[in-house]
């Protein structure tokens, strides 16, 4: 039976000692899960090991936690991969970031991550008239949210979230993501009040960075960052909710940038961002901002010439009409890899769920949907 | 032979990073490499005109492609992480379906352009490791970086999300950068930072959060006694040098750590002056380096 060596991160707070390493050795079949690493060294030899965990089968989502610095399930990781991605021999298990810690592997996921997703809503808000029996949905608008409803509640994705080790008050990826199944629901009666709270609120959805960390954490591929994105979208070009953060404004400048410029220009960007040079909103932001300004001039990084009067690029007509022809439809045509696959693959079910959802074509198609 | 390839140097390059542009022109000659520069191309959109329009993006970025497809290039390269990023979760699209592509393509047929599936997009990066190889690039180092300690700063879109950049054990892109200091003679400084968000995406929306990030990666870097940071990323840059100053405030410490572009660092080792890098054009002043190269130059003429 080939062995392992767990390396574990102990820590009990009413010890009154600090976190340490322990290892332990285990003789498992290579195949068998980390988790299952976790309960022998338990079984055998440290009794007072703590870690949380149920179904065993990566549907509960209990058993979160970081391996050799990864976020993942113990209970879907195997000995021999997580041995491959090990440092000194040996696998080290940690409980999961941006989290208090209770004992050893288990952490709070009360005190953030549930807190979080409670302060979505994240329940259907019934439209009236509440129909008498079942709620007949397009089959596509469904479609639309299941990434989203493939969500275990695991934290994985809370436990490396950039923007939350920096901004503990971040609303964060799956939070975000519920919000995003509601969202998207024909039944909801208030996707505008949801979006207009979570484009308001300073830790919204215009404070996630794009740094992918959420969809490499993900172990059921929700992509939360996508589904932040697609609330982003859903908020700008849908309902057009003009938030304070200027999240919107700024979405809205780069896009019309680089259809004059048709490279970025900066400058013009970071007023646009703000309404516009002469939007009093920006004028706060503009005068911060002359010292950085300032330095960039005499480090020749750029001439107050460049800044007030940049050459237009030669492009610039042939992107007009690209993107006139693109947001032209009515109706923006968005692949969702996700749902569709990819066309070179066997009749997965996947695709076979496109071509279904092609041949029923419906006036109310989520306009949004895509990654 | 040179190499010749086709070339997307981006916005920031070309905007408030100007010295990242120049770096990249100066050093090509020393890496056999032949730049065909894509002239005509838009911005990659960045992940906000994805965020806004997912059909505008893809089509501004087949647009690039088809003009990179058009050039005698073997392949396309970039110099910066969220081009690399956003333009192949782009390219990911429209690979994956003939009719999506077919769609997006009919957008560009006016122009006398159409994208066809499967081009090699490549940040420099991954061409020094890849196409060149590293022995090839420690062959041409003629100042080798010995003693100075560089910490790599790798920007979120070239090494996340691993499956799209097809990262694995086998092919370690997320380790490239340490593996080029090292090729480079350098000394890989690790610190926590590394691989983290410079938070650049949300300078505009909420500026101490960004600034936040910055500072203190900047800061464990200076902890870890790193003489410089190098970054393949320019919007990266623009946090972390252009913003020090800002992000040192914000934190409520001193930083003053200089923030290389990638070619400066590969021009350095292959003898290049530092004013010919542009490095003169940083905000924090790359002082310590400076006297790095110059002790370097110095040693060499007495020996």
């Amino acid at each position: 039976m080939p062995a392992f060596t767990l390396k574990l991160r102990r820590y009990d707070p009413e010890s009154g000692q600090a976190p340490f390493w322990q290892e332990f050795p285990v003789e498992l079949e290579g195949h068998r899960s980390v988790l299952e690493g976790i309960l022998e060294a338990r079984a055998a030899l440290d009794g007072s090991i703590g870690i949380r965990c149920s179904c065993r089968a990566a549907i509960c989502g209990s058993c979160g936690v970081r391996i050799n610095g990864e976020p993942g399930l113990a209970c879907k990781t195997h000995l021999e991969e997580a041995l491959r991605g090990a440092r000194d021999g040996a696998i080290e298990v940690e409980p999961m970031g941006n989290m208090p810690v209770i004992k050893d592997l288990i952490v709070d996921m009360d005190a953030v991550h549930w807190k979080k997703v409670q302060r979505v809503t994240p329940w259907l808000i019934n439209r009236e008239p509440i129909p008498e029996r079942e709620y007949i949905v397009p089959h596509e608008n469904m479609v639309d949210v299941t990434q989203s409803m493939a969500c275990i509640q695991c934290g994985a994705c809370v436990s490396d979230c950039l923007s939350m080790e920096i901004d503990p008050e971040f609303v964060g990826p799956a939070a975000l993501a519920k919000a995003y199944r509601f969202v998207g629901d024909p039944r909801d009666a208030e996707p505008r009040e949801r979006l207009t709270d979570l484009s308001e609120d300073p830790h919204g959805i215009y404070d996630c960075t794009h740094c992918f960390k959420c969809i490499d954490a993900c172990p059921k591929d929700v992509d939360p960052m996508n589904q932040i994105m697609r609330l982003r979208r859903r908020a700008g070009s849908d309902f057009e909710i003009e938030d304070s953060n200027n999240g919107h404004r700024h979405e809205a400048a780069f896009v019309k940038n680089i259809r004059r410029n048709g490279i970025l220009h900066e400058a013009d960007l970071l007023a646009d961002s703000y309404g516009g040079k002469l939007n009093p909103r920006a004028l706060p932001v503009l005068l911060k901002s002359l010292p950085t300004a300032l330095r960039a001039v005499l480090r020749r990084k750029m001439t107050p010439g460049k800044v007030l009067l940049h050459p237009h690029s030669r492009q610039a007509k042939e992107l007009r009409r690209v993107y006139d022809e693109v947001e032209g439809h009515e109706q923006p045509y968005q692949l969702n890899l996700y749902v569709e696959g990819h066309d070179e693959e066997e009749d997965s079910s996947a695709s076979a769920l496109a071509k279904e959802q092609k041949a029923s074509s419906s006036a109310e198609a989520a306009p949004g949907a895509g990654t | 032979m040179a190499r010749r390839v086709a070339y997307w140097p981006g916005c920031v390059s070309r905007g408030f990073t100007p010295e990242l542009h120049g770096a990249m022109a100066a050093v090509a000659p020393l890496l056999d490499l032949e730049l065909i520069e894509l002239d005509r191309a838009s911005c990659c959109g960045a992940g906000v005109i994805a965020e806004h329009n997912q059909e505008l993006a893809d089509t501004l970025n087949a647009r690039t492609f088809a003009l990179a497809q058009q050039t005698d290039g073997e392949l396309m390269m970039n110099i910066c992480s969220t081009c690399q990023g956003a333009q192949t979760e782009c390219q990911e699209r429209l690979d994956a379906r003939a009719d999506y592509r077919e769609h997006i393509n009919a957008h560009l047929a006016p122009d006398g352009l159409r994208y066809e599936k499967g081009l090699t997009n490549k940040n420099l990066l991954w061409l020094l490791v890849e196409e060149i190889g590293l022995d090839t690039v420690r062959a041409k180092v003629t100042r080798p970086l010995s003693n100075l300690r560089v910490g790599p700063f790798y920007g979120c879109y070239i090494v996340r999300p691993r499956e799209r950049l097809d990262i694995d054990p086998e092919r370690p892109r997320d380790r490239y950068l340490d593996m080029l200091i090292d090729a480079l003679g350098g000394t890989v400084v690790a610190y926590a930072g590394s691989h983290k968000c410079c938070g650049f995406p949300i300078i505009t929306m909420n500026q101490e959060a960004s600034l936040k990030q910055a500072g203190r990666h900047v800061g464990d870097a200076i902890d870890a006694d790193a003489d410089c940071l190098v970054t393949p990323c320019p919007l990266c840059h623009l946090n972390l040098d252009f913003q020090q100053p800002a992000a040192a405030a914000t934190v409520g410490r001193d930083l003053g750590l200089p923030v290389l572009h990638l070619p400066q660092l590969v021009g350095l080792a292959l003898g290049l002056e530092p004013k010919e890098l542009g490095m003169g054009r940083h905000v924090v002043r790359p002082t310590r380096v400076i006297d790095w190269s110059t002790a370097v130059v110095g040693q060499a003429a007495a020996a």
